[in-house]
């Protein structure tokens, strides 16, 4: 295992300003990317105080919707190829989905094809239901999403 | 004298340093007492002091000098021999090459030193010694903090106060001050060490002087603050700001000239620093210093200045953030300067300003202008420039304008430079005269349109143009006209002006051209807004431009940007021509702008829609008092003659024009009026214009929307008549009167005498108004918008007949009669002192009146007894034989008119109110009130007789909504009603004990729903503070009420105000408690309204109040924590975006009460 960091240096961008939506009262309210993506734009990295929204990992572009079948794609990139974080990453974001949004989507997390050097392990990791109950049987694992999901560091 | 032994305690007290301090200063301050009431003097308490000042003991010796400084400190104002000054002064100058007991002889030293003259102050020798020995034996900067200001407070009053006598000290002097400050950190400190240099400059101004032998040091010691880093939070308890401490070393900096070799190299250093703070600091100390140093000093930093203020503008400006398109003003077109820019601008000013030739020449003859100039005019559209250049334009155009906006001579210049060249790329100077016959609106090629250009040269002239309007008190014409660029203009400006607006026309045909529409504006509005006797601009040209923006603004069809910017360009222009006087341009301002676009209301051109015509109607007017006088008489003829065609011959078209008409005539022109209350009479003629119409013309029949018609002539009535002084108010009540008593169904008579049993009056009353025709609608509602608009000290004529004819018009359920009927009721004066108004009529009289009238038969009892209203006009109605469902509909009107009569009296705060809700509250009771179910069985004879209660029992709920709520129509401050301060609190704690009890008295389903229907009326209308004080008993009412009302979709927007009132309680820190108490009903009531399906407004609120719950103690909120966590998972899938986003926090605040884990 090594120690230290696994990316000590990511490139880090500045945070896009959110966008005011206008007021729309009697519009179709449906659920969109940019809904979705203000959820999860300010989870925080696991090893770095800064949100996937700032490090790249996440954007707007990477999400996809389709409210008639009632599901969620997310897309998302680590820093580097073999970010032992990425599974991390997408605990985050499968967990904090599921707490925040209706139950009957069905939310796929998938990192970016090309991105990983595991992709395929990943991925299967992620959606698999088994395995993401598991992880947050785990004590450490849980503690280390939650502060992740509610981190008010930034 | 008093004894020595009463106060020589103090004395020994204060010296103890075992005594704990509050001791020391009670003694120290009854010493000062004492000295001060002359029961001691300072020379018997120095005598006995003796020992104390010189015993070889440090800490005592320290204390009694101490106390001695501290009680001269506290003797600033008594006076002291001269004799005693010097000697104690002598004493304390000795005492300072004591380091032991340094802190009471500098507090001594200062407080001699600053006696004022008339109690004895220190002598110029005394003072010269005291600094000597300050300079000989003080090491400032190995004390601590509190002693060093000290000392740094001594220096400066020496210098401030006996400036002459330690000039004196010269080097000495200098060198000393050198020592003191050199390494200073405290801001406190800090703070005097900057005054210090500064009053040292001003003490030693003369180049050969002791200062000038120091500058450097003293240079040294100050350059390394700049620029100044202060991290400090807020709220220390010394109050200085980096602002403070930045602005105080400023003033050092430019004290002398003889820092300038210094400082000058120093700030353009700083200013390649790419610390933003100190780029800011910088350019501010520069414009700051440049006036202090002087010409002489400055010129041979001016290179090197201008091309650091270069850098700074074209580099800075506008980061990123090129036309911000989305503002309307034309104005403000891009220009969210930086704090850099700012002060680059700023610092180019004050350059200019001190020194133009050689600025000027530096700015044009720099290479790099040249290039940026080139670059940005090298393409065309604004669109193919790239962001750099526009960056660069942008800059550029603010470079041009505050450096010609400074003088006459340096308009020249930048003038002469700047424009010739303009105007050949453009491509009008080759050929300018023939340009002047290209006739207008001829479209200019696409190619000709050089934005940068346009840009520049509007910027330009925009400059000028302030330029000549700021000075225009001091030059005369004259001298301006031997300007020469005044002849520049005149020969360019009307191949301009033609360029221009050919330009918009062809802007007009394409998109994407925007800043070529801000520019060709702006660039009009310039030319047109130079002042009238400023010759360049002509009068044909002014009219031509003119022109120009009309038929933009007649051609228009829909509210694009350069519809909205035309418009915004005449009323600036029309602003400009009325603020200067001009009687010229006014005159061609008149004719072809106002007279036009007023003529164009009567045109029937469809090319511009009404709305928009109106809109430009309005804001043209605004600009100008003549002007408007124009055009509200051009609104007059139109809304008459339309109003004629409408209501005469029925012409629907007219009606659908009328309607918007009036429209603007209430929201633009007469609030316009309102600000200026000048034309009082204008608006009077206006009212009787209209009712000379309704005099005039007896076959009234309007169709079609006559409603909406009504509504907006209304409220036009009420507005105008509300605005009119008492005289003209009266003049129109008396015509109106008069036209409606003519009007052969209301046979207005003189009152009978109130002995008559009225029932017979009332009988006929009814008859008579069986139906309205169109045209008695309009005048009683008319008539009573007037009543409702009349100061209170305005007469009625015949108040007796108009209240009876307004209760009969009740009768049929004209709610603006029962307006009106407040109104009065709530303005009528309580005594009437004249005779002479025989007519008139007091409020108890008026009050008798109604309590007859409205119960057609009291029957000698003149209380309101057991729903007397309801069963007596039954009973009248009965033998008119009309069917149930209107007797239903009789009893509403009675309610309605009540509650607007409750209204009235409820504002004045009479008590008379009282009775009329005990009325309202009987209806309300009334289902259990089996006699009156007889009744009703007996007369209509069928089953549907049980339907019409609720319908009664809801609109006597509903009365209190009227009673509480404020009304636009009438009853408030803009209709002159007399409002009783707290009134509605009052109301308040009068009914809710009432009604609180009635609901739990009351055993009938739907009359408690009722009551809850009225209790909140009441509540939600109530201002909150009264609300929370008593909200303990209030809270389980008011969810049950709130609970009733989420039943009926008509009801959400009493739903809603209900929710509200809840949540003011649950967030307010008073209602803490009882909310705690009540929390599980609270929370069970909320989360019912989570699903709430009428209204989104309603959900939201649910969830933010279930927050704000979240915040209660746990042991009372955790057992509900499940039942909300599964509600609010629900309402995650709300429709609403704004819901969703609610419920997330909510589930969030509520899940993370007990761990992390949202599961349950």
């Amino acid at each position: 295992m090594t120690l230290g960091l696994i990316n000590a240096n990511p490139i880090v961008h500045a945070k896009k300003e959110r966008i005011a939506r206008t007021e729309d009262l009697h519009g179709d309210d449906a659920v969109d990317p940019l809904d979705i993506y203000d959820f999860v734009r300010d989870i925080r990295d696991p090893e770095h105080p800064y949100s996937l929204e700032q490090l790249s990992v996440l954007s707007e572009e990477s999400i996809t919707v389709d409210e008639k079948l009632g599901r969620i794609l997310i897309t998302f990139t680590p820093t580097i190829q073999h970010c032992s974080m990425a599974t991390i990453i997408g605990l985050c974001l499968r967990v904090k989905l599921m707490n925040y949004f209706p139950s009957h989507f069905k939310v796929d997390i998938k990192v970016a094809p090309g991105s990983h050097a595991n992709e395929e392990s990943v991925n299967k990791q992620l959606n698999d239901k088994e395995r993401v109950a598991a992880a947050l049987e785990n004590p450490n694992l849980r503690q280390l999403v939650d502060e992740c999901i509610y981190s008010n560091e930034l | 004298m008093a004894k020595s032994s009463s106060w020589v305690p103090h004395i020994e007290a204060f010296v103890d340093s075992s005594r704990s301090s509050s001791q020391q200063n009670e003694s120290l301050e009854a010493l000062a007492s004492l000295l001060r009431n002359d029961v001691l003097t300072i020379e018997l308490l120095v005598r006995e002091m003796e020992m104390y000042l010189t015993t070889t003991d440090n800490v005592i010796r320290s204390r009694g000098i101490l106390l001695l400084g501290e009680l001269l400190a506290r003797l600033m104002v008594k006076p002291l021999e001269n004799v005693t000054v010097h000697s104690l002064i002598g004493f304390f100058t000795d005492r300072l090459a004591d380091w032991q007991a340094l802190r009471g002889a500098l507090i001594g030293c200062l407080a001699l030193l600053r006696r004022k003259s008339s109690v004895g102050m220190v002598s110029g020798s005394d003072a010269r010694l005291v600094g000597q020995s300050y300079l000989q034996n003080l090491q400032v900067q190995s004390l601590a903090q509190h002693d060093r200001m000290l000392c740094f407070e001594l220096l400066e009053c020496l210098l401030d106060r006996y400036s002459d006598a330690v000039a004196a000290l010269g080097d000495d002097l200098v060198y000393g001050i050198c020592e003191a400050i050199d390494g200073e950190k405290d801001p406190r400190c800090l703070m005097l060490t900057f005054h210090l240099v500064e009053v040292l400059a001003w003490l030693f101004p003369e180049p050969s002087g002791p200062l000038a032998s120091f500058a450097g040091d003293i240079f040294e010691i100050l350059g390394c603050y700049f620029p100044i880093h202060f991290t400090h939070q807020q709220g220390d308890d010394f109050d200085i700001k980096r602002d403070d401490l930045s602005r105080a070393l400023m003033l050092a900096f430019s004290s002398s000239p003889l820092f300038e070799p210094f400082a000058i190299p120093l700030l353009l250093e700083k200013l390649s620093s790419s610390l933003p703070l100190a780029k800011v600091d910088s350019f501010r100390y520069l414009s700051h210093c440049v006036l202090k140093y002087g010409v002489d000093r400055m010129g041979k930093h001016a290179k090197a200045i201008w091309s650091s203020l270069k850098d700074a503008i074209f580099t800075f400006s506008l980061q990123g953030n090129i036309f911000s398109l989305a503002s309307d003003l034309p104005d403000t077109m891009g220009f969210e300067e930086n704090d850099i820019t700012k002060e680059a601008l700023i610092c180019l000013e004050k350059v200019i300003l001190q020194n133009d030739g050689i600025f000027l020449s530096l700015i044009v003859d720099d290479e790099d202008v040249e290039m940026i100039l080139r670059s940005v005019t090298i393409s065309n559209s604004y669109n193919s420039l790239s962001v750099e250049s526009k960056q660069k334009l942008l800059a550029f155009g603010r470079i041009i304008v505050v450096s010609a906006k400074i003088s006459s001579s340096s308009c020249d210049r930048i003038f002469h430079f700047l424009f010739p060249r303009l105007m050949d790329i453009l491509g009008l100077s080759s050929s300018s005269l023939s340009l002047e016959c290209i006739p207008y609106g001829s479209p200019v090629s696409f190619g000709q349109l050089n934005f940068g250009a346009i840009y520049l040269c509007t910027e330009l002239l925009a400059a000028c143009r302030d330029l000549i309007v700021g000075s225009e008190d001091i030059a005369p014409q004259s001298v301006l006209m031997q300007v020469s660029w005044c002849c520049l203009l005149q020969r360019f400006s009307g191949p301009l002006t033609t360029f221009l607006s050919s330009s918009l026309v062809t802007s007009m045909k394409q998109e994407n051209c925007d800043a070529n529409i801000y520019s060709g504006v702006k660039g009009l509005r310039t030319l047109a807004t130079f002042p009238g006797w400023f010759l360049p601009i002509s009068k044909s040209i002014f009219e031509n431009i003119l022109t120009v923006f009309m038929s933009i603004l007649t051609a228009g069809c829909e509210e694009t940007l350069l519809w909205k910017l035309s418009l915004k360009a005449l009323v600036q222009i029309g602003t400009f021509t009325e603020k200067f006087h001009d009687s010229e341009r006014a005159t061609s301002y008149m004719n072809i702008v106002v007279g036009k676009i007023v003529s164009s209301i009567s045109l029937d051109d469809s090319s511009m829609p009404y709305s928009l015509k109106l809109d430009a109607i309005a804001e043209i007017g605004g600009s100008g008092m003549h002007f408007m006088l124009k055009v509200i008489q051009g609104l007059e003829e139109a809304i008459s003659a339309n109003f004629f065609e409408a209501s005469s011959k029925g012409n629907l078209k007219s009606v659908e024009v009328l309607i918007p008409l009036l429209e603007c005539f209430s929201k633009k022109v007469l609030p316009w009026f309102h600000k200026t209350s000048l034309f009082e009479d204008i608006v009077f003629h206006f009212v009787i214009n209209i009712w000379n119409q309704m005099e005039a013309n007896t076959t009234f029949n309007i169709g079609i929307k006559a409603n909406e018609l009504l509504d907006v002539t209304m409220m036009v009535m009420r507005q105008a008549v509300a605005d009119c002084s008492e005289k003209n108010q009266g003049l129109i009540v008396q015509k109106a009167y008069n036209i409606l008593s003519s009007s052969a169904s209301f046979s207005l008579k003189e009152p009978m005498p109130l002995s008559i049993p009225l029932k017979t009056e009332g009988l006929q009353l009814t008859q008579n108004l069986q139906d309205f025709s169109c045209r008695d609608e309009w005048l009683i509602s008319l008539f009573a918008s007037v009543i409702m608009a009349l100061r209170p000290q305005t007469c009625l004529p015949d108040v007796r007949v108009v209240l009876e004819l307004f209760m009969s018009v009740v009768l049929k359920g004209h709610v603006p009669a029962a307006q009106a009927l407040g109104s009065i009721i709530n303005k009528l004066p309580a005594t009437i002192d004249s005779v002479e108004v025989s007519r008139a009529c007091t409020l108890e009289e008026a009050m008798v009146i109604i309590s007859k009238m409205n119960l057609w038969s009291v029957n000698g009892n003149s209380s309101f007894r057991k729903c007397n209203v309801i069963c007596k006009s039954v009973e009248n109605l009965t033998d008119l034989d009309i069917s149930a469902n209107n007797n239903a509909m009789v009893q509403t009107n009675v309610l309605v008119g009540l509650a607007w009569i409750g209204k009235g009296l409820l504002m004045r705060g009479h008590e008379k109110v009282k009775d009329i809700t005990m009325t309202l509250l009987r209806c309300l009771l009334s289902t259990i009130n089996t006699e009156l179910l007889p009744i009703q069985h007996g007369l209509s004879g069928n089953d549907s007789g049980q339907d019409m209660h609720p319908l009664v029992m809801k609109s006597a709920a509903d009365a209190f909504h009227i009673l509480m709520s404020d009304s636009e129509i009438c009853l408030n401050k803009r209709f002159h009603a007399t409002v009783r301060p707290l009134y509605k609190q009052h109301f308040f704690s009068i009914m809710m004990p009432i009604l609180l009890s009635s609901i739990t008295g009351s055993d009938s389903s739907i009359t408690r729903s009722f009551l809850y229907r009225a209790f909140g009326h009441v509540i939600s209308n109530t201002p909150l503070v009264a609300v929370i004080t008593e909200c303990k008993k209030l809270i389980p009412v008011l969810l049950d009420s709130l609970a009733v009302s989420s039943v009926d979709i008509l009801d959400k927007d009493l739903t809603y105000s209900l929710l509200l009132v809840i949540s003011g309680i649950i967030m307010d820190e008073n209602g803490r408690e009882a909310v705690t108490e009540n929390a599980h009903i609270i929370i069970n009531c909320l989360v019912g309204l989570l699903s709430y399906p009428h209204m989104m407004l309603v959900r939201e609120t649910a969830i933010q109040c279930l927050v704000a719950m979240s915040g209660l103690p746990h042991v009372r909120i955790y057992p509900m924590r499940t039942q909300v966590l599964r509600a609010i998972s629900k309402a995650l899938d709300d429709p609403k975006r704004v819901v969703r986003q609610e419920a997330v926090r909510c589930r969030q605040a509520w899940a993370s009460m007990a761990s992390r884990s949202l599961y349950f």
